[in-house]
C-alpha cells in the first residue's frame, strides 16, 4: 500500500484546439495523505476542475495530459491502459464526481433502475439476477443513509427530486464500491444556504461511517471550504499560489492572491459584527494562452517587484507552518 | 427634503402591501402553489433593503411582481405614492430597472457590450446624437468605477462576470431609473469581483439616491449592503426588521435556521469540528 493516496507530481494539461493552446494546468505538484480532505480554491479560470479532470484520468477531447505524473494508491493512472484504469482505479480507488453531475441521472428511469444499469454495467452483467438487485439496494439504502437520504427515494425519479438530492444520489452512486478517495467539483455551487450545508456535513458523515477516505473537494467558495477541509490550496492561473492547512491559510495568508481573496468574501460572524469594507481584486485573470512571464499574479499583485516579473517563484516555507507560498515576497523571511 | 410630489409620502419609494401570488395549474382538477402571500413591506428612497430566504421561499416571485412580469393575485404594489399599473409602461421601466443572476445572458453574445448600452437610450425622452450619447455613457461608466476603455468595444467573453454586472448597473443609471431589483446579481459572479458589485450598490445609493431590493440568499452579503432585511419562508415573511437587529437577536425560528447554516470564514460548525 502505498504511504500517500494521491500524488501528483509537475502536472501539466493543456487544451489544444483551433482557439490555441491554453495552459490550464502548468506545473502543479501536490500529495494528499489518507484520511485528509484537501481543498482547492481559487477563481474561475483557474484551473481547478482542469486539475480534478486530469486526476480523475479521462480529461475531455480537448484536454491533454502535457507531462507529469498521478499516482492513485501508487498506481500510475497514464501508465495503465484503458480498461484496467475504469475496472481496477475508477470506483474502486477513486470517485470523480464532476461539476453539474446531478443532471446525469436518467430522467425516465427511477433511481433503483438507474443503479442497476450503472452496477450492471460495471460488472459486466447486463441482467442482475433478483438476489443480486436485493443486495445492490441494501448497499445503496446504507450509503444514501448515511448521506441523509430516505430509502424510499430509490422509486423516486430524478424530477421528483431537489437539487440537492440528485447531487446527494450521484454521491451516494460514485462511492457504491467505497472509493479510497473522493473527487468532488463543487458540489454545492447550485445549493442555496440550507441545502448547501447539508450536504458538507453529509459528505464528512461519508468520511465518517469509512465509507471514503480522503477527498479532493474542489470549490470557488471559501467559507464552505472552510467548514470541511483540513488542508487546502489556492490555485491561479494554472499553478499553485499557497498550499498550507486550512486555518493557517485562511488567518494568516502568505500569498498576495490568499490574502486578496479571503478579503474579497464576505463573511457572515455569529456575533454579528460587521467585518470592514470588502475589496475586489483589481484586474482580471491572465488570458492562459499567453501566460504572463514569472509569477503569474504580477500583473494583478500591489506588491510586485522586479523579480516578479521574470523569474518564477518556487515555494517557499515560514516557520513552523505546514506548506508554503510561491511567491518572492517570502524570500527574504524564509533566509532560503 | 425631497420632492414630495415625486416621493409621494415621506420618501417611501415602493410599498408593497399584502403582496399574494397563487400559482394554479391544471384545467380540471386545480392545483394550487403558493408563490407569495399578504407580503408587506417598503424601500425608502435611498435605501438598500434585502429580501433573503432559501430557493422557493418566493423572493423571485416578488421581484416578479414588482417588475410586472407578473400580476399578483390581490395586494397592492405602489411606486411613489401611485399604484405602478397606473404607470405606461415605458415610463415604469424608466423608473424601475433590474439585473438579475445571470450576466452572462443578459448579453448578446454577437454584439459588443456598447449595444446593450446603447438600447437603453430607447427608454429615454430626450432624443440625444451618437456624441452625446457616447458622452453620457463614458461619464456612467467612469461614476461606477469601470474604465470606458476597457469595457467598451468589447465582446461579453472578453468581460469578467464582475463587470457585466457592474455594466448592467450602469445600463439602469443611464435609463435614470429610482429603483433597482437585483435579484442574486452575485451568486454567478466570482468572490473576487463580488465585492466590486457590492461596493458599487452601497456608493450610488449613497450618492444618487438610489433604491434597491437586494434579493440573496447569502447572509454576509445581505448583512454587508442593506440597512434592513426581509426574510421570507414558503411565501411568507417571517421576519423583517434592521439587519443587525435581525442578525443578531432573530426572533423566528426560520431566521435562526438561516443564520446557522451560512458558513463563516473564521469559525467551524460544530457537527463539522
Amino acid at each position: 500500500m502505498a504511504e500517500h493516496i494521491l500524488e501528483v507530481e509537475d502536472l501539466r494539461g493543456y487544451y489544444r484546439g483551433t482557439f490555441g493552446v491554453v495552459h490550464a494546468v502548468d506545473g502543479v505538484s501536490l500529495t494528499l495523505d489518507r484520511g485528509v480532505i484537501l481543498g482547492i480554491a481559487g477563481e474561475s479560470g483557474g484551473g481547478k476542475s482542469t486539475l480534478a479532470q486530469l486526476v480523475s484520468g479521462t480529461p475531455p477531447p480537448l484536454l491533454h495530459l502535457e507531462g507529469g505524473r498521478v499516482l492513485v494508491d501508487g498506481i500510475d493512472i497514464y501508465n495503465i491502459d484503458s480498461e484496467e484504469l475504469r475496472t481496477e482505479i475508477k470506483c474502486k480507488r477513486m470517485s470523480y464526481v464532476p461539476q453539474s453531475s446531478m443532471e446525469s441521472l436518467n430522467p425516465v428511469k427511477r433511481i433503483r433502475d438507474f443503479i442497476f444499469d450503472v452496477v450492471g454495467q460495471r460488472t459486466s452483467k447486463r441482467v442482475l439476477s433478483s438476489e443480486r438487485k436485493k443486495e445492490v439496494i441494501e448497499m445503496a439504502a446504507n450509503h444514501m443513509k448515511t448521506l441523509g437520504l430516505d430509502r424510499p427515494v430509490l422509486d423516486r425519479y430524478p424530477h421528483e427530486l431537489s437539487g440537492g438530492m440528485k447531487q446527494r444520489v450521484v454521491i451516494a452512486i460514485s462511492t457504491l464500491w467505497n472509493p479510497k478517495l473522493l473527487i468532488i467539483d463543487e458540489p454545492t455551487s447550485a445549493l442555496d444556504v440550507t441545502s448547501q450545508k447539508r450536504m458538507i456535513e453529509s459528505l464528512l458523515n461519508l468520511k465518517r461511517a469509512r465509507i471514503i477516505e480522503s477527498m479532493l473537494y474542489i470549490s470557488h467558495d471559501l467559507t464552505s471550504l472552510r467548514q470541511l477541509c483540513g488542508e487546502c490550496i489556492i490555485m491561479y492561473a494554472g499553478k499553485i499560489a499557497e498550499i498550507g492547512d486550512m486555518e493557517g491559510t485562511i488567518n494568516d495568508p502568505l500569498h498576495p492572491y490568499s490574502r486578496l481573496l479571503t478579503a474579497a468574501i464576505a463573511s457572515y460572524d455569529s456575533k454579528g459584527r460587521r467585518k470592514g469594507e470588502l475589496k475586489s481584486i483589481a484586474g482580471s485573470p491572465p488570458d492562459l494562452r499567453y501566460p504572463p512571464a514569472g509569477c503569474r499574479f504580477h500583473p494583478r499583485c500591489p506588491y510586485v517587484m522586479d523579480i516578479c516579473k521574470t523569474k518564477e517563484p518556487p515555494m517557499f516555507r515560514t516557520g513552523e507552518r505546514m506548506g508554503g507560498a510561491f511567491c518572492w515576497l517570502l524570500a527574504s523571511q524564509s533566509g532560503e | 427634503m425631497e420632492d414630495t410630489s415625486k416621493t409621494g409620502n415621506d420618501g417611501i419609494a415602493l410599498k408593497c402591501e399584502g403582496l399574494t401570488k397563487l400559482y394554479t395549474s391544471g384545467l380540471i382538477r386545480t392545483k394550487t402553489v403558493v408563490g407569495a402571500r399578504d407580503v408587506t413591506f417598503d424601500i425608502k428612497r435611498g435605501e438598500i433593503v434585502s429580501l433573503a430566504g432559501e430557493s422557493g421561499s418566493g423572493k423571485s416571485t416578488v421581484a416578479r411582481m414588482i417588475l410586472r412580469l407578473i400580476k399578483p393575485t390581490s395586494g397592492d404594489i405602489a411606486l411613489n405614492g401611485r399604484s405602478i399599473y397606473s404607470y405606461n409602461i415605458r415610463e415604469y421601466y424608466r423608473q424601475v430597472q433590474a439585473v438579475f443572476q445571470d450576466p452572462y445572458s443578459a448579453f448578446n453574445p454577437f454584439y459588443i457590450v456598447d449595444h446593450v448600452l446603447e438600447r437603453a437610450f430607447g427608454l429615454r425622452e430626450d432624443n440625444l446624437n451618437r456624441d452625446e450619447r457616447s458622452k453620457i455613457i463614458r461619464s456612467t461608466l467612469e461614476s461606477i468605477g469601470l474604465n470606458p476603455s476597457e469595457v467598451l468595444g468589447r465582446y461579453p467573453h472578453e468581460l469578467s462576470g464582475g463587470q457585466m454586472q457592474r455594466l448592467l448597473i450602469g445600463r439602469s443609471l443611464l435609463i435614470g431609473s429610482q429603483l433597482l431589483i437585483a435579484d442574486e446579481p452575485t451568486s454567478m459572479i466570482d468572490a473576487s469581483t463580488r465585492a466590486g458589485v457590492l461596493n458599487l450598490l452601497l456608493s450610488l445609493k449613497k450618492e444618487k439616491g438610489l433604491s434597491v431590493l437586494f434579493i440573496t440568499h447569502d447572509i454576509g452579503q445581505a448583512q454587508y449592503v442593506s440597512e434592513r432585511v426581509i426574510v421570507m419562508k414558503q411565501g411568507e415573511v417571517v421576519e423583517q426588521g434592521p439587519v443587525d437587529e435581525v442578525f443578531t437577536r432573530p426572533q423566528h425560528p426560520y431566521t435562526k435556521e438561516l443564520l446557522a447554516a451560512v458558513p463563516t470564514l473564521y469559525e467551524r460548525w460544530k457537527e463539522c469540528s
